[in-house]
């Protein structure tokens, strides 16, 4: 068993301050692999923090820790000043709501049309909302995506970039304070690339988030990132913007941002 | 758990010392070795066995907790029960067919033909009707429960769900699994009125009986209580197909291999525990 780190934090600074999220000696390990040894970071209200790292890394089991999708084996994770590790029941589900998450495959569900795939966390996390509120938000949403007529097709009838886009739109149907998106150009070509990424800034500057990017795509990097930190055996190999990245003579993150 | 992972540690480091200092026969380690497989097999089973009862418990949970997503398990009872009617009708009117072609030389030959129908009644209502009526949905049923929540899984739809504060146990497990419970039940009884009335047709090939006569000549032995305990046991044939189908999908590794594995197993253990669980029902309806 591994020991459970006691750091007690400062209260987060989270609306009117700094940070939105915190995370101090974070530890996980699967079986006998640890992938996250030591890692700590500061996620600053309204700001874009890219995670950089190779495959294996440990970057979405970070972000999965976040919103508590994996519990953590040691370390403290807290989200507007919330201990994660602490919350159960309604207090996760409060905290989840001020969450959205882009997964790395969309997660659309299969057997719901984009319609019902958007409808299906705002009825949940914005229950008070009646069917004409439901019906512009989702207009509005798919508009700024730009799918508007992609309305009533089933994820089947969907190209990867649409997907994406259809994941992303219902990520931030809930109006989330924080996104957390987990690869969000992988397997897509370097114009839709580019295209998402273009979202993920416009997305910034409209809901005024604070997001977490994880990915390997130093093109996206340079695009939407305000901060950068690279992940590397399970720890923090380097931290700060993107210039310093891009100047740096170090082997490793040259061979990212050749 | 913890006796059995600290056995496998034991053994694990028993393998590694015996060839040095005892200098052992080839024998004596390929028997070491097996019996270390062999350990941990058993330690898997004990962990799924495990897995498994904490799984259960967590669904009950569920089952009686606020925010009882009711229109998914509408959806859920449609799924299973309409979807599955085509395919119980044909083969609940065949059953009663057969059983009373083959059954009618054997009770011409005693003089008894008067009690065949009766006897095909008592034959479908009490074991026949619901046992492979069970089968047939653990085949369709579970493997698409294990199917469908295994993709779910592979694709993180499930995880997808969690992030949106929808407890997955409750919307996808408790629903199937209540949903199955409910509906397996009316499908038997449905295979049953079907297979009575193969019967009549099967009859009437040879011979030319009334229905109103059929009918009340099938139900002329039987009482009521011979009814509730086979109406019983079809209730425990739906919650475990459901639980076995929720479960091996729920529990599905993260590969696109695991969820045809999922669906496979589904099958194979809910169509055994149908089978077990009918043994225990007839155990028990015999000492009553």
């Amino acid at each position: 068993m591994k020991e459970e780190t006691t750091t007690t934090l400062e209260p987060a600074i989270t609306k009117n301050g700094k940070h939105v999220i915190e995370i101090e000696h974070l530890r996980k390990g699967f079986g006998n692999q640890e992938v996250l040894k030591d890692i700590s970071l500061k996620l600053l209200n309204g700001e874009n923090l890219v995670v950089l790292g190779k495959s294996g890394s440990g970057k979405s089991v970070l972000i999965k820790c976040i919103v508590r999708l994996l519990r953590p084996d040691a370390g403290i994770i807290k989200v507007f000043g919330e201990d994660m590790s602490r919350l159960t029941g309604d207090g996760l589900t409060e905290i989840r709501k001020k969450i959205g998450f882009l997964f790395q495959s969309g997660a659309l569900y299969d057997s719901m049309n984009v319609k019902e795939n958007m409808e299906f966390p705002l009825r949940r996390i914005k229950n008070k909302l009646n069917q004409h509120a439901i019906d512009e938000k989702i207009a509005e949403v798919l508009e700024n995506v730009g799918l508007s007529d992609a309305l009533y097709k089933m994820p089947s009838q969907l190209s990867g970039g649409m997907r994406k886009r259809i994941s992303l739109a219902r990520t931030i149907v809930i109006d989330p304070e924080i996104l957390l998106y987990d690869e969000p150009t992988t397997g897509l070509d370097p114009v839709t690339s580019d295209e998402i990424s273009l979202l993920i800034n416009d997305i910034q500057k409209k809901y005024k988030t604070s997001s977490v990017i994880i990915t390997h795509d130093i093109e996206c990097v340079r695009s939407t990132a305000d901060r950068v930190i690279m992940l590397h055996g399970g720890l923090i190999y380097q931290e700060g913007k993107l210039e310093d990245f891009e100047k740096s003579k170090d082997p490793l993150i040259k061979s990212f941002f050749k | 758990m913890t006796i059995n992972l600290f056995i496998m540690k034991k053994l694990t480091s028993v393998i590694k010392v015996i060839p040095i200092r005892l200098n052992p026969s080839k024998h004596t380690i390929k028997l070491a070795e097996k019996t270390y497989v062999k350990i941990d097999n058993a330690n898997n089973f004990l962990t799924d066995i495990a897995i498994f009862f904490l799984f259960l418990s967590e669904t009950v949970k569920e089952t009686f907790s606020r925010n009882f997503e009711f229109k998914e398990f509408l959806r859920q009872c449609y799924q299973i029960g309409y979807k599955t009617l085509a395919l119980i009708s044909v083969i609940g009117f065949i059953i009663g067919l057969v059983l009373t072609i083959q059954a009618r030389p054997a009770l011409v030959s005693f003089g008894a033909v008067a009690m065949l129908p009766n006897m095909v009644a008592l034959s479908l209502i009490k074991e026949m009707g619901p046992v492979i009526t069970a089968l047939i949905c653990a085949g369709k049923i579970g493997s698409g429960m294990g199917a469908e929540i295994g993709s779910m899984k592979v694709t993180e739809q499930i995880d997808a769900m969690e992030v949106s504060s929808t407890n997955p146990m409750r919307y996808l497990i408790v629903t199937r699994v209540l949903a199955a419970t409910l509906m397996i039940p009316l499908l038997v009884l449905y295979a049953d009125i079907l297979g009575i009335f193969g019967s009549w047709v099967g009859v009437n090939i040879k011979g030319d009986v009334n229905y109103v006569l059929f009918f009340t000549q099938s139900f002329s032995h039987f009482q009521f209580v011979d009814f509730i305990p086979a109406v019983i046991k079809t209730f425990f044939f739906g919650a475990v197909i459901g639980l076995v189908g929720c479960f091996k999908g729920y529990t599905a590794g993260r590969g696109t291999e695991s969820v045809g594995k999922a669906a496979n197993s589904a099958v194979v253990l809910s169509s055994l525990l149908v089978i077990i669980v009918d043994l225990i029902a007839v155990q028990i309806t015999d000492m009553l």
